[in-house]
């Protein structure tokens, strides 16, 4: 388990650096299209929604409202522009909440 | 030597707003995977080899569903892939410098050390660029060793709700942008509308992967630059 963890953090590592380090040498050959550029802006945005729905809906097994409601309270405090140190200890406390009361 | 000393000092000085974004990011990262049964030698040294907060965190959140390694090192690859076009932008402002500073320098390539360096007129000064990206690099690693040592004095109580943080987290990173523009917000639900649907038919890492690479595609008609 511990050596397989090590080989998947290496693996990231690998796929992580080599785009940021491809660019030494190529810079002066290529340059992606407009379209290829705009494609890859989006994709952290894309990720980002990917990843949060709809895994988000199984944080407490059975109860996919705790995790929904969670999150929206999560929204609304990073929308308000608070810190994502509020953020996080807000989605805690909110799923604390709701498992120990409901 | 004295110029030298003088533009690393600006470049540690101008990652200071980094290091005060990344110390709690990184300290919440240390917690969580400390929570999700990654030990910290393990959780340094992805801080240490990868330096890319989203993913550290993605690649966490697909360790603890089980996900297999080649799913995760592809998503982890997609999710990263946009740093090759930072890279890009990047080089022009390190021309003068050897090819191996140039390596270690676009190592430390991050949406924000790319956002603070390449909004500086400092060209080709790779002391300044040291000083930014070194300053960065730390403060990420340091994080993470207080977030695993931090972890412990965490309450049981409060450690079982905290499946909740890694997607707080992932909401907080994406609402800011979505503030700036409805448009990103529209990609990101396309992302979760495709993840949705593949969820159904593929695995979850999998599933992940389509709905990024398909959202940024559906997305392209609507965030197209007017230039």
């Amino acid at each position: 388990m511990t050596q397989q963890l090590i080989f998947l953090i290496l693996g990231i590592s690998l796929v992580t650096m080599i785009p940021r380090w491809i660019p030494v040498w190529i810079v002066d050959r290529f340059t992606p299209s407009s379209w290829v550029k705009d494609w890859l802006d989006n994709v952290p945005y894309a990720a980002l929604g990917a990843m949060i729905f709809p895994g988000i809906l199984s944080v407490q097994k059975g109860q996919p409202f705790i995790g929904l409601i969670g999150g929206i309270v999560a929204v609304g405090i990073a929308y308000f522009r608070l810190h994502i140190l509020f953020v996080i200890p807000g989605a805690i406390l909110t799923v604390l909440l709701l498992k120990n009361f409901l | 030597m004295e110029l030298k000393k003088h533009s690393f000092k600006t470049g540690v000085l101008a990652a200071i707003p980094i290091a005060v974004g990344y110390i709690p990011v990184a300290v919440t990262f240390g917690v969580i995977a400390q929570q999700s049964g990654v030990a910290l030698i393990h959780s340094v040294l992805m801080s240490g080899l990868v330096f890319a907060g989203a993913s550290q965190f993605m690649a966490i959140n697909m360790i603890i569903a089980g996900t297999g390694a080649l799913e995760i090192i592809l998503a982890s690859f997609i999710l990263n892939f946009r740093m090759f076009v930072m890279s890009i932008s990047l080089q022009d402002k390190f021309r003068s410098v050897p090819i191996f500073h140039r390596v270690m320098l676009s190592s430390g390539i991050t949406d924000e050390t790319f956002a603070v360096a390449s909004l500086r007129e400092e060209k080709s000064d790779p002391f300044f660029y040291s000083g930014l990206f070194l300053t960065a690099y730390l403060s990420w690693v340091t994080g993470t060793i207080l977030g695993g040592v931090m972890s412990n004095a965490i309450p049981a109580t409060i450690s079982e709700s905290m499946s909740i943080s890694l997607y707080a987290m992932f909401i907080g990173l994406l609402i800011p942008a979505v503030r700036r523009s409805w448009k990103l917000c529209l990609v990101a639900l396309f992302g979760m509308g495709l993840n949705t649907i593949f969820s159904s038919f593929f695995s979850s890492g999998w599933a992940i992967v389509l709905a990024t690479l398909g959202g940024g595609l559906l997305g392209i008609p609507f965030t197209r630059r007017t230039s």
